[in-house]
């Protein structure tokens, strides 16, 4: 049992690791929507070659399914290329309707077959321990060979093109006059999606397909302005996603695909609220901070405003900020207790005096230099 | 056609297809027309997550009310797709993340959550949960009369709504920052249409199921675009094909054993976006083909003719008869038989008997200068203007 639970969290790292890398790219190109087409394509392809192959273990499914994948995408372009369709469109009418032929041909020819729908869907991470596979002398899931060399190749794939990934990705104008090829690389990524879809599927559906590919590079991405930490980032998170998944689906005996995907939800929203600079939690305090030193430098210039002035004493006192500035009073007293904490007033009675250095950031704030 | 016709008379009279054809003719009208707004609105993929977001929704309601009805399930997917929505525009508004992956990010993290929600639900061996996990796949043949009764009465309200707001939704839709300068409530027309789409996924997603939806939210929309640029035209239009593609569907999978109700529905949307696309008047690509295919006959035709009455020029002659390998040297990128062959039947020009040699006629030169004149206008050749002119001098 202990052994089933370490090699199906491999099996699960393995599917994560392979899914967030190729979703780093979606995610920075703006197609994350089409991991969701392809995962569910990839049921046609199978379905397909099943009719004509005739084995459900056959490793040439693999192949049908990875290039309906790319058909699929192939035909979106297709549509688009008419200029009938917008993109969002283009995708929204291929994957439907693959897919819909896939069910159709399951239920009227393939009804005694297992190819269940629902697994489509969710698949089953908990079996990948009875379908085994020696490779070398070493007996291992079939899911960690397939995953693992899916792994590798996308590993390496972006090792090979990471540069060119990287310029296509971000300036593809610059990539193409520097004849980077933009089509192969955009097709290599579909390739690379497509058969990391396929051999994810099988153990977590098509749905955390789609969460795995997009999630943890979204949070990722909020972490992050470098690429090469963004592909590590989401690398981590899609397997501390999965991890955690596992263990509580485990625990509470919950649906193992839907519970990484609440992870890789929860991470994001994690990143979301605490990311350093770009979270929510960091942009407000940020905002806030600006708007008190906002405050203590308007104040100072208003004091260097009137200082020499015959009202001095008048204008300058606590209570007559809450008329000039319309300053709520409490808000006043934060900012004078600011600015004398920063050494930048001092007080006399009621009325406020700027000290030297409270007059030297007044002035650089009005653009007089001093001396 | 028996098939559909047999299945035709089965509407009256047997139980089960009325509740099916009725169901998926309110599920076709309700996401035919919001389909068309989406389709305007750039947010076809709406549909899609929507239909995934809406499924923790349904659980928990079920698990709070203990009850498979169909309205609380109903108003629990609607709060699940609005939160969903507030937090693709929260993502969106405030940080870098892209429109898509939030979608893709809500699509996928809901969905699973719901899974997870749902198998939940299972453990608790309940009875009364049976059918829950239809809505993934949908079962239209599982949809009852109480079920038609609800979806009609919610449709007809969300139907009203749209002719309510007409005006307001058409502003959204087409320049949503001239909108907000008039001071309409943007962001809540936004969310009332969103809301609304919720409203028609979750109406298809038991007849057709979460993964079908999607097409019902883009393909009628699509389809309809392509027939018109008047959005009261589109819409109806849209609500058709959705109402066209969800009976016929019903139908064709009842006259058939072991045919599911969703794909077909499906298949059925695809097949009317297909024939749109290519047959549509005006924006239809077999026109735009055709329209294509004489404007090149007419240009071939031109070049030709000026040809033959340049070489003509030389010998001072503009109807000497010329050889056809001559011919074919000045207008090279084109088969100048074929075209000569067509000119002759129009009698602009002659072969001369028993030889291959041709020359132009009176009538030929006449239409060249006035082909020639009317290339100049529209300014199509820049080229041909230029030589047009030296010839004409």
């Amino acid at each position: 049992m202990n052994q089933a639970i370490v090699e199906i969290s491999l099996v699960a790292s393995l599917v994560a690791a392979a899914c967030a890398l190729p979703g780093c790219f979606l995610v920075l190109r703006r197609m994350s929507l089409v991991s969701d087409a392809i995962s569910h394509t990839v049921l046609f392809g199978i379905v397909v070659g099943f009719l004509l192959i005739g084995d459900t273990r056959s490793p040439l499914l693999i192949l049908f399914a990875a290039g309906s994948g790319i058909l699929a995408v192939l035909i979106s372009e297709l549509l688009l290329k008419t200029r009938r369709v917008r993109e969002d469109a283009a995708i929204g009418l291929v994957f439907p309707l693959l897919f819909s032929v896939a069910v159709i041909i399951i239920t009227r020819n393939l009804s005694n077959v297992h190819i269940d729908t629902d697994a489509v869907l969710l698949g089953e991470v908990v079996f990948a321990p009875f379908n085994r596979a020696a490779l070398g002398g070493i007996n291992l899931p079939r899911g960690v060979w397939v995953m693992g060399a899916i792994l590798l190749i996308n590993l390496v794939l972006l090792a090979l093109f990471y540069k060119e990934l990287k310029l296509s990705t971000f300036d593809p104008g610059l990539a193409a006059a520097l004849g980077f090829a933009p089509t192969v690389i955009h097709y290599g990524l579909m390739t690379s999606v497509s058969v990391t879809a396929v051999g994810a599927f099988d153990h977590v559906g098509a749905v955390l397909v789609v969460a795995l590919m997009i999630a943890p590079p979204a949070s990722a991405y909020l972490l992050t302005d470098r690429l090469s930490r963004m592909l590590l980032y989401s690398v981590l998170i899609a397997i501390a996603s999965a991890l955690c998944g596992y263990a509580v689906a485990r625990a509470l005996d919950l649906n193992i695909s839907g519970t990484m995907a609440t992870f890789t939800g929860i991470f994001f929203v994690l990143a979301l609220l605490f990311a350093p600079e770009r979270g929510l939690v960091a942009k407000t305090q940020q905002r806030e901070r600006r708007k008190q030193r906002f405050a203590v430098e308007t104040l100072l210039v208003h004091l260097n405003t009137h200082e020499l002035s015959p009202d001095a004493a008048r204008e300058n006192s606590i209570p007559h900020l809450t008329d000039e500035l319309s300053w709520q009073p409490l808000f006043a007293q934060a900012a004078v207790q600011r600015a004398r904490e920063g050494g930048y007033i001092s007080e006399r009675g009621e009325t406020l005096l700027l000290t030297p250095t409270g007059r030297e950031i007044a002035r650089q704030r009005l653009g007089i230099t001093a001396g | 056609m028996n098939g559909i016709l047999e299945g035709l008379s089965l509407v009256f009279t047997d139980y089960t297809i009325r509740n099916v054809v009725l169901g998926a003719l309110i599920l076709g009208t309700l996401s035919g027309t919001l389909s068309a707004y989406a389709v305007l609105r750039k947010q076809s993929l709406l549909g899609d997550v929507m239909s995934h977001a809406a499924l923790p929704g349904i659980i928990l309601a079920f698990i709070l009310t203990g009850l498979r009805a169909p309205l609380p399930l109903f108003i629990g997917a609607i709060i699940a797709g609005a939160l969903g929505t507030v937090f693709m525009r929260l993502v969106t508004s405030q940080t870098r993340v892209k429109e898509d992956t939030a979608q893709g990010v809500v699509l996928a993290v809901f969905f699973g959550f719901g899974m997870t929600l749902l198998s939940w639900v299972l453990r608790q061996n309940n009875v009364e949960h049976a059918g829950l996990d239809k809505f993934l796949f949908g079962r239209a043949a599982a949809i009852i009369s109480e079920d038609v009764f609800l979806i009609g009465v919610i449709g007809f309200i969300a139907l009203l709504l749209i002719l309510v707001f007409w005006k307001e939704f058409k502003l959204v839709s087409f320049d949503p920052g001239y909108g907000r300068t008039l001071g309409f409530p943007i962001g809540a027309l936004d969310l009332l249409m969103t809301t609304l789409l919720v409203v028609a996924v979750v109406v298809g997603l038991q007849t057709v199921g979460v993964v079908l939806m999607a097409a019902m939210i883009v393909a009628p929309g699509t389809a309809a675009r392509q027939w018109t640029n008047r959005l009261h035209v589109m819409v109806i239009l849209s609500a058709l094909f959705g109402a066209i593609a969800g009976v016929s569907g019903a139908l064709i999978s009842a006259s058939a054993s072991r045919l599911p109700t969703g794909p077909v529905i499906v298949l059925v949307a695809s097949l009317i976006v297909g024939v749109s696309i290519l047959f549509a008047p005006e924006r239809g690509l077999v026109w735009a083909w055709v329209r294509d295919r004489r404007s090149g006959d007419k240009l071939r035709a031109v070049a030709v003719l000026e040809a033959l009455y340049q070489m003509g020029q030389h010998h001072g002659n503009p109807l000497q008869p010329h050889a056809l390998p001559s011919i074919q040297a000045v207008v090279s990128g084109q088969n100048a038989r074929r075209t000569l062959h067509d000119l002759q039947n129009n009698e602009l020009v002659v072969q001369e008997v028993g030889s291959d040699r041709w020359a132009l006629t009176q009538k030929g030169v006449e239409f060249l200068m006035t082909m020639l004149n009317n290339l100049r206008l529209e300014k199509a050749r820049p080229s041909a203007l230029h030589e047009a002119e030296g010839v004409a001098a």
